[in-house]
């Protein structure tokens, strides 16, 4: 396709549509937020937990599968949360959507726009949500087994689930991972919308 | 007397256009047939009752929704030829479009709504501003570039609308009831500043509409009724008697 026939939408650009469609939502946005942050806190708390008594113990240790369970079914549920959120917000911006398209949008910026929406609001989530996890634990532990506990923290040194660098980078990754799966399917459905019904005017 | 054959090029052309709703049970039957043809420069108004299928052939024109039969060929090309891209730099450059309920996006200012298109065109942002800044000159809001639209009137955020839709200089502009939401005399506004760009700037307007004010400034005006073309009037064919409502001007 000759130069002047594309269709651009720089990277920028929906990062400022996103943030400024996330703010004027705020207290939405937040709640959102609030959810993957209470999935992702419970998340980081039982892998830090886990990874504190394995190293005390200087063994590894198995997480029982009865915990395993509760753990995805609360990301579930999260997810499940997100999505709700999403299709709420993509109905409500038919008319935006369908005017953008209008302007020339792809269908490809308009799910890039919802997918980066909800990635910020996973990212900010889960970044709080392991934080607190992670703290939560340790508090918990050191109030238990005394200071003992702060050697057996280990930042970055192996590969492995004991490690709380890791840790924290699974979570959050895991965090971005779900707001952005959550969001798909509202995504495309935004994506998909013909112009002019999302122009009608409501009678 | 006959009339000369126009022998222009069609900048937007319908052929057997037909467009059916499945709602329920029921088969709504929006367009069944029009045959239209629309010449480079031409202001045209597409009028008619509610329910008539003006909205529907005005998202037929501007490829916002697809025939169930027919053909719609802008600029000689078929439309429904396109592919998704092609489809969008349609959009994007070759028509611009105002609607009724004016359709700014609301998080963003006056002259980010403005340079929106040219974003999507890839103006680099300098060019964009500066062309955005001039447009909204053109449309007389200079000095309301960072409002965003909450802060505008209705006759302002059409004005805003107007700016967006030529930012990429198109050759069509298409307007769903512009003055729908307006009062008389913003109304009356509006209409002076699209015919304006139409004289200046040799852009062809096409208007669904059911403001009788917009005959005055059209140069040929098409009644639809159920669907079909009920006719077709020149400009100097309809005799208007524009009325005093509320007192404002002398006949």
């Amino acid at each position: 396709m000759a130069e002047e026939k594309q269709i651009h939408m720089p990277l920028s650009e929906a990062f400022k549509i996103a943030l400024r469609s996330l703010r004027i939502r705020f207290w939405r946005a937040m709640i959102t937020t609030l959810g993957i942050l209470l999935a992702i806190a419970f998340l980081a708390s039982i892998l830090t937990s886990t990874a504190i008594t394995a190293n005390l113990k200087l063994m590894k240790e198995e997480i029982p599968a009865q915990r395993l369970w509760v753990v995805a079914m609360s990301l579930l549920v999260c997810v499940v949360g997100i999505t709700n959120s999403m299709l709420m917000a993509v109905t409500e911006r038919y008319k935006e959507i369908g005017t953008m398209k209008c302007l020339g949008a792809l269908d490809r910026f308009i799910i890039e726009l919802f997918l980066l929406e909800s990635s910020l609001q996973g990212l900010i989530g889960s970044l709080i949500g392991t934080v607190a996890g992670i703290l939560l634990m340790v508090i918990i532990h050191v109030s238990n087994e005394g200071t003992k506990v702060f050697s057996a923290l280990t930042f970055f040194k192996t590969f492995s689930l004991s490690d709380i660098g890791w840790i924290f980078l699974l979570c959050i990754a895991t965090g971005v991972v779900l707001s952005v799966i959550g969001a798909i399917y509202p995504a495309y459905r935004a994506a998909k919308m013909v112009p002019a019904d999302a122009m009608r005017v409501e009678l | 007397m006959e009339k000369a054959v126009d022998e222009r090029p069609n900048t937007v052309k319908t052929i057997g256009l037909v467009k059916e709703y499945v709602m329920g049970s029921v088969i709504v039957k929006a367009l069944q047939g029009i045959q239209i043809e629309i010449k480079k420069g031409e202001y045209i108004s597409i009028m008619g009752p509610s329910g008539s299928g003006k909205s529907t052939l005005f998202n037929m024109i501007g490829g916002l929704d697809k025939p169930t039969d027919g053909k719609v060929y802008i600029d000689e090309i078929d439309i429904a030829q396109l592919d998704a891209y092609e489809l969008a730099w349609l959009r994007c450059r070759k028509i611009g479009y105002i609607f009724q309920t004016f359709n700014l996006i609301p998080v963003m200012t006056a002259i980010e709504n403005v340079t929106l298109p040219m974003v999507f065109a890839g103006v680099p942002t300098d060019q964009a501003m500066d062309k955005g800044r001039e447009l909204l000159e053109l449309v007389g809001l200079g000095d309301r570039i960072k409002h965003k639209p909450l802060e505008l009137s209705g006759g302002q955020q059409q004005r805003v609308a107007v700016a967006r839709a030529l930012a990429n200089d198109p050759a069509i502009i298409l307007a769903d009831e512009p003055t729908g939401n307006l009062d008389l005399k913003t109304g009356k506004e509006i209409i002076a500043l699209l015919k304006r760009l139409n004289r200046e700037k040799n852009v062809t307007v096409i208007s669904a509409t059911h403001d009788l004010k917009m005959i005055d400034v059209s140069d040929r005006i098409i009644w639809i009724r159920d669907g079909r073309v009920e006719r077709i009037e020149e400009r100097e064919e309809v005799a208007v008697k524009v009325g005093e409502i509320e007192g404002e001007e002398a006949g």
